[in-house]
């Protein structure tokens, strides 16, 4: 079974975010940027599944400008085979690589699709649920466990009110939440190796992305600062203030 | 302007998000509709219905939509929604798996989380974990949004609006519920509690996690915990509050053993009082707590139980 896999260039996630002064954007110009987390954890989750022999071959996609190539290689050095890069110097949303991702899943017939559940810049939850939506397939959002049956598999969600289980006829849709697994590290013989992987380059234009350009970001702002408080030096001190000057508790 | 919000609802309970929901409904439009989807739904739709400024409920009760699943109830959003001009719903699990699956098919874009409506066409959501707060303006005919409930005050309680039954063709055959297992209820819910009292790391064990169950009991507050401790298998996944867990604004938020990892505050940096107790003076929730107090929580939480009692 093929398993085809998103991975989205971010901003690194030890990193705090600037905002331009014209306030128009966020300011990433020299900031160290990585795999998006949550496309780590798709990552490895494709790779254990080849390790175990259910996955057969792993394909990795970014929608991007050139550098996106860096994860698109760090996948393959963790084990995905080839890559496609849909190249494009534009910002695209969610709605538009969802497209995308559609019509790759139209082309390349992968038996699952695996998504991290967002991405850690727009933080927006949506692409694996707009792409399941468009493609007519199933969907497993915030997923913890996978696992795979004759022509099918289950899946364990992680809902708010505590867990729920799945089961998805495939091909389906599934993104990935922080307890999937734990990913591992590239290991240098095989960041060597994946520089022979094939990256195979498409640009944008040659998708059928109909979204139209309906959001308009006005204005990008810094959040409003809280204010350090006080310390407190005892127990006494802090049920005091709390009683007494916040008034949270009676 | 029209707006369907589309009620959460668990056990024959109307979850108190919708009533936030509801009010920034309100904000959007004034004929704002509420779809109580499910089966055997009679009385959440009798809650929904008493919900302030509600103009009418909706109600699709049918066994085949009694797991909630997305792709059953995105059938049900889809031969409703035309005639409105906004479809809303908690940025909860619930709302985050179905709504965007309704914009793709829509071919119509989505807000995520919004916390803030400047008017019917123009709202503030939070990116990188709150880092940086965007004002977007979304013109698409039809404004699919999900909504941070936390940011908004609950509608309260009116004469009871008018509700239809309506039935519709759900036709989902890719996916089945095979399980589901509810976190014991104890206190009151994440989301809406008016205290939350949150243990990290530095609780050390699963046992050790019982000194915020306990505390958190007599406060009456609901437990969270951050990333580290779940991750550690010290508390269950659904009390995670941050970036990629619940997001809380209660009145009080009692961090303990928590250093303040960004993605940990996108979660309760917006709570009215903070109080973060911590044995390590450098720790970052120490720059937005309103009250720090260096101390071992093993000293700490006793005492604190006791001056409480």
């Amino acid at each position: 079974m093929k398993i085809l896999v998103g991975v989205k260039r971010v901003i690194d996630y030890n990193v705090q975010v600037r905002v331009r002064p014209d306030e128009t954007d966020v300011d990433l110009s020299n900031t160290k940027m990585a795999m998006n987390p949550f496309c780590e954890i798709a990552v490895e989750e494709a790779v254990r599944l080849k390790e175990q022999g259910i996955a057969s071959e792993i394909v990795v996609v970014s929608v991007g400008p050139k550098v996106v190539q860096e994860q698109l290689r760090l996948a393959m050095a963790l084990g995905a085979d080839r890559a496609i890069q849909v190249e494009t110097e534009d910002a695209v949303d969610s709605l538009a690589v969802a497209e995308v991702f559609a019509e790759l899943v139209a082309q390349e017939q992968p038996g699952l699709v695996l998504l991290g559940k967002q991405s850690i810049d727009s933080d927006n939850n949506q692409t694996g649920q707009m792409l399941a939506g468009m493609a007519g397939l199933g969907q497993a959002t915030f997923a913890s466990a996978i696992n795979f049956k004759e022509g099918c598999i289950q899946v364990t969600r992680e809902v708010d009110g505590g867990l729920q289980t799945l089961e998805l006829t495939l091909p389906a849709v599934v993104t990935t939440d922080l307890r999937l697994n734990e990913p591992r590290h590239a290991r240098l013989p095989d960041i060597m190796k994946s520089k022979k992987k094939p990256i195979d380059v498409r640009p944008l234009g040659d998708f059928n992305v109909t979204a139209q350009n309906y959001l308009k970001v006005l204005k990008v702002q810094a959040p409003a600062q809280r204010q350090a408080g006080e310390m407190v030096a005892s127990v006494a001190e802090l049920v005091d203030k709390l009683k007494n000057q916040a008034g949270v508790i009676a | 302007m029209s707006v369907l919000v589309v009620a959460e609802h668990l056990g024959g309970v109307l979850q108190s998000g919708t009533a936030r929901v509801v009010a920034a409904a309100l904000q959007m439009g004034d004929g704002v509709d509420v779809l109580v989807a499910g089966h055997n739904v009679s009385e959440v739709a009798e809650q929904a219905a008493s919900l302030a400024g509600v103009r009418a409920v909706v109600v699709v009760d049918q066994p085949n939509l009694a797991s909630q699943l997305a792709e059953s109830v995105c059938e049900v959003v889809l031969t409703l929604v035309d005639s409105y001009s906004h479809l809303l719903a908690a940025a909860s699990t619930f709302g985050k798996n179905l709504l965007p699956r309704v914009a793709g098919i829509k071919r119509l874009p989505q807000l995520s989380d919004v916390i803030e409506v400047i008017s019917a066409d123009t709202f503030k959501r939070p990116i990188y974990a709150g880092g940086a707060i965007a004002t977007v303006q979304n013109t698409a005919p039809l404004k699919i949004i999900t909504v941070r409930t936390s940011a908004f005050g609950a509608v309260g309680q009116a004469a009871a609006a008018a509700y239809s039954g309506v039935s519709v063709d759900v036709n989902n055959s890719l996916t089945s519920l095979v399980s589901e297992t509810q976190a014991d209820a104890a206190g009151p819910e994440l989301g809406s509690a008016r205290v939350v009292v949150s243990g990290g790391r530095g609780m050390g064990s699963k046992e050790n996690f019982a000194l915020i169950e306990s505390l958190a009991g007599r406060l009456n507050a609901a437990v969270g915990a951050s990333r580290a401790a779940v991750d550690a298998g010290y508390a269950a996944n659904d009390l995670q509050v941050g970036q990629t867990g619940k997001i809380v604004a209660p009145e009080l938020y009692v961090a303990v053993g928590i250093s303040g990892a960004i993605q940990h505050l996108a979660g309760m940096k917006e709570s009215r009082v903070i109080v973060a107790i911590n044995q390590d003076e450098d720790a970052p929730i120490f720059k937005i707590a309103d009250y720090g107090l260096k101390m071992d929580l093993f000293e700490a939480l006793p005492q604190l139980e006791s001056a409480l009692s």
